[in-house]
């Protein structure tokens, strides 16, 4: 058994910061994504062209984009506790870390390519 | 008088003549006055089985000593009601430590983890010429806190403990961190948050409340730890 205590490596406070902020940002942009839905005319005129209209708005972009950075953030500290709670060895670990970064870091730049294309 | 028959389902396990854990059946009978599980346990190994081993000390829910699984759940066999048991009663040591002997559990990575948090006040200045006082709000900060016997129900009923035991604190010890953070004559308490603030010693926590569920003397180290995140919040914002 260990007996040495590796303690304060200081950063366990801000993940979880991290992630409850990034859970508030997301359920803001949802609420104001279905009251817009639901109380403008997309919900009768539901067609490409007027999405592309709404897309055509450099703040919608802006917020949309807000919207898939706080969900990948939010993504990587929950991958990461499963990883921590679940794989105990330290090799792997750090695998499966990096490839949750490369696979978080390929979806932030396809919704870049997606919004502002 | 006797006033019923009860049967019992109990681990059993001795390292030295056992290649594996199983379970023994007992049928006893129960008299009014046997009104706990620790009562009808000492009573197995008084009359039926005298190599069934457990620990137990004070019987009467202060020491903490016979905190055992029983039919799934943690709890001291001394604070459990006979009355109301599902039948058979399956007994198990408290899970996620290594089993000594049938209910006897090796508590060294508990209290490893109890004693990382430095469990006493910490105090750099000269020693007061009488007590250190305290006033009355002060002290009842520490009110469901310090009344926590380390019995290990809620640590072992954990599964953030079951996957990290030597990593993450664990919630009894969480509590007794929490009394230190906020006992009015603890002077380390940055020291203490320091090195709680840490992806796994405190941070493993998912807030599964296990730990609230079966605290025999109705704890809620949950609720402490929520609070050490909110001083930890308060220090840096």
């Amino acid at each position: 058994m260990v007996k040495r205590n590796l303690t304060g490596s200081g950063y366990g406070l801000t993940s979880w910061i991290q992630q409850r902020v990034t859970a508030i940002i997301m359920l803001t942009f949802i609420i104001v994504f279905f009251v817009f839905i639901i109380f403008t005319s997309m919900s009768v005129n539901n067609n490409i062209s007027s999405w592309q209209h709404v897309f055509s708005f450099i703040l919608i972009k802006i917020f949309v984009q807000i919207f898939f950075i706080a969900l990948l953030l939010h993504a990587w500290v929950g991958i990461r506790d499963v990883w921590m709670d679940y794989i105990a060895n330290t090799a792997l670990k750090l695998t499966l870390h990096i490839l949750s970064i490369l696979w978080l870091l390929g979806g932030l730049i396809y919704s870049i390519k997606i919004i502002w294309a | 008088m006797i006033r019923k028959k009860m049967k019992f389902s109990i681990y059993r396990y001795n390292p030295e003549i056992d290649s594996k854990p199983y379970y023994k059946d007992y049928e006893i009978e129960i008299d009014a006055h046997d009104k706990k599980l620790l009562n009808a346990m000492v009573k197995i190994k008084e009359y039926y089985d005298d190599s069934l081993s457990f620990r137990r000390s004070c019987r009467e829910g202060v020491c903490g000593s016979d905190a055992i699984n029983i039919n799934g759940r943690n709890g001291l066999a001394c604070l459990t009601d006979l009355e109301g048991l599902k039948e058979p009663v399956i007994l198990r040591p408290i899970p996620g430590l290594p089993v000594i002997r049938d209910l006897i559990v090796d508590m060294t990575q508990f209290f490893n983890q109890y004693n990382s948090i430095k469990p006493y006040v910490i105090d750099n200045e000269l020693m007061p010429e009488r007590e250190r006082l305290q006033s009355q709000e002060e002290r009842e900060k520490l009110d469901g806190v310090i009344e926590c016997i380390l019995c290990a129900c809620c640590s072992t009923s954990c599964p953030s403990f079951w996957w990290n035991p030597d990593k993450f604190l664990g919630p009894a010890a969480l509590l007794h961190a929490y009394r230190f953070i906020v006992d009015s004559r603890d002077q380390a308490t940055n020291i203490r948050l320091d090195e709680l603030n840490d992806p796994y010693r405190l941070f493993r926590c998912h807030t599964i409340m296990n730990c609230a569920d079966v605290c025999p003397k109705h704890l809620n180290p949950t609720r402490a730890i929520g609070k050490i995140k909110e001083i930890m919040v308060e220090r840096i914002v």
